[in-house]
């Protein structure tokens, strides 16, 4: 069977979100949001998801760009392209952080046209789960990954609960180092979720990755001002350096005082990607460094208790040292 | 046309630059059919199974539309569910750029959209209307010369095989024309998006240096 051409579907290019909203309410579960279609034409293409009606949100002005805020944070249109977020003067002079992450998404064509809320949205990228089999995620009653021959290279340290896929995200633990707000219009009208709480692990829903419903768009995200201008870490390791996404990747805003050589940490927020189903919010790292000495030591003690509780899998054992020297690294380098 | 725009806040269809503003849609779209006519691997793409759209179903955008490629407005008939790659090659019989992976993972398919590099296969059609596409045969001069990159190319002996050519110049044009002076990392770094079997990227490279190195803008678009 070819699995080039995408299966028939109608199209639809609202010029409002009001109008995508009303569109996606309509088509109820035959519908599909469609941001930059990086994600969406994989699973098209593979006819594995075939939605009746698919909402364009291309072509939605009011959904792009970033616009700074009264509070001195910014507010950034989901439908900006992380290029767009890449080369902004505002993120790159106030939220680095967001901006070093974007940079390291996939390969440049596709942040010429992936979106950020696309890019924090996309599905789990387990490769059973992709290649259609009949997996919890997809609504069956097996995970293909975890088993003695299954290959789980890539997944999860922490928090597996039936499912043991990772987030895949570049930007999602950037966010939530940086305490994002996510707004949300969906037919019950608009809602804020904090960053901590948008991503969703097996546990709560585990055939979704956010807290975004069916008929659920999400619009903006907005950055408080709270974390401008911090002292900001971020690394992705993966196997390449384009278009792979990060075998674990490591998001740090930290805020320090005192003079050069004796700094103390007096505020931090730290996520890690690809460990876990969310990007995990590591608030041991947080607790154990605040307040202390900006030291190697400082810096050691935050990798080691970073992955205290890690349950790896048969083929991610690796994955163990590598957050530790990651966690390590921002603490000492941020 | 009148609903073709879907409510989107989009220019006026400029189909008046090859039919006259009276003509009919049935002219439109015998237009349509004549100049797609030549590219005869359409058939086959097409019918696959499920592929292509209910007749019956009247929702959603118009499907005949107009495109801005190479600078020549190109009147065609696109499914909802078309990529701008399977347009490009099996409409408009634009074949020099190529399909390999068809899932944004090796660059071949790369084109200009409004200058800026992008995967024609993971681009929908029906997203880049009114858009200025670019592909490899939209870069030769008013007299048929080689693009500057294209002739660098030639003169740093860059392909090998040649397949991942076509997107590895368009990436490398649209690199140029935001940043005529690059330094040979910023050059990878633009080109890290096209994969080469052959490894002959360090040629590539090569290329795209002589290329800016003449001090002039080097695209002419």
């Amino acid at each position: 069977m070819s699995r080039d051409m995408m299966s028939a579907f109608e199209l639809y290019q609202p010029d409002s979100v009001q109008g995508a909203v009303d569109l996606l309410a309509k088509f109820g579960k035959d519908g599909w949001a469609l941001a930059g279609g990086n994600d969406s034409f994989d699973w098209f293409k593979d006819r594995i998801k075939r939605p009746k009606y698919v909402v364009d949100l291309g072509g939605i002005a009011s959904l792009k760009g970033v616009r700074e805020m009264p509070d001195g944070g910014v507010e950034i249109g989901a439908l900006t392209t992380l290029t767009d977020i890449e080369r902004n003067s505002v993120i790159q002079g106030k939220y680095k952080l967001l901006a070093d992450a974007a940079r390291r998404v996939a390969s440049p064509q596709i942040r010429n046209s992936g979106t950020i809320g696309g890019n924090v949205s996309q599905d789990a990228r387990c490769w059973y789960y992709r290649y259609g089999v009949n997996c919890y995620r997809a609504g069956g009653n097996t995970c293909f990954a975890d088993t003695p021959q299954g290959q789980n290279r890539e997944h999860c340290l922490f928090g597996a609960s039936r499912c043991v896929a990772v987030s895949p995200s570049d930007t999602a633990p950037a966010l939530v180092a940086l305490d994002a707000t996510m707004v949300v219009l969906g037919p019950k009208g608009q809602k804020e979720v904090k960053a901590d709480d948008f991503f969703i692990g097996p546990n709560i829903d585990i055939q979704r990755m956010t807290v975004l419903e069916k008929g659920e768009v999400l619009t903006a995200i907005r950055l408080p001002a709270e974390w401008a201008g911090a002292r900001f870490y971020f690394e992705k390791v993966a196997d390449r350096n384009t278009w792979d996404f990060p075998l674990v990747n490591i998001a740090a805003a930290i805020k320090v005082s005192g003079a050069a050589g004796s700094e103390k940490i007096d505020a931090i927020r730290i996520a890690a990607g690809a460990v876990q189903c969310v990007p995990r919010r590591l608030t041991v790292v947080e607790g154990v460094v605040t307040g202390q000495p900006k030291t190697e030591d400082t810096a050691k003690l935050a990798g080691q208790s970073a992955v205290r509780g890690a349950t790896p899998l048969n083929f991610n054992h690796f994955k163990i040292p590598l957050l530790q020297n990651l966690v390590t690294r921002a603490i000492r380098d941020a | 046309m009148a609903d073709n725009t879907n409510g989107r806040d989009l220019p006026e269809p400029q189909f008046d630059q090859f039919v006259s503003k009276a003509t009919s849609r049935r002219q439109f779209i015998k237009g349509v059919i004549a100049s797609g006519a030549a590219v005869s691997a359409s058939g086959y793409l097409f019918t696959l199974a499920g592929c292509s759209p209910n007749p019956k179903s009247a929702g959603g955008i118009e499907r005949l539309l107009t495109l801005n490629v190479n600078g020549q407005m190109r009147p065609v008939d696109v499914l909802p569910n078309e990529t701008l790659a399977m347009t490009l090659r099996y409409k408009l019989g634009l074949t020099g750029t190529k399909l390999g992976c068809d899932r944004g993972e090796c660059g071949a398919c790369t084109v200009t959209i409004d200058g800026v590099a992008s995967y024609s296969c993971s681009t929908l059609t029906h997203s880049v209307r009114g858009r200025k596409i670019t592909t490899i045969e939209g870069l030769e001069g008013a007299n048929g010369e080689l693009h500057k990159v294209q002739q660098a190319m030639i003169d740093e002996l860059g392909p090998q095989c040649g397949f991942c050519t076509p997107g590895q110049i368009m990436s490398a044009v649209a690199l140029l024309d935001a940043n005529p002076h690059p330094t040979r990392d910023e050059v990878r770094h633009a080109l890290s998006g096209n994969l080469c079997r052959c490894g002959a990227y360090d040629h590539y490279l090569n290329a795209v240096m002589r290329a800016a190195g003449n001090g002039e803008r080097v695209s002419q678009a």
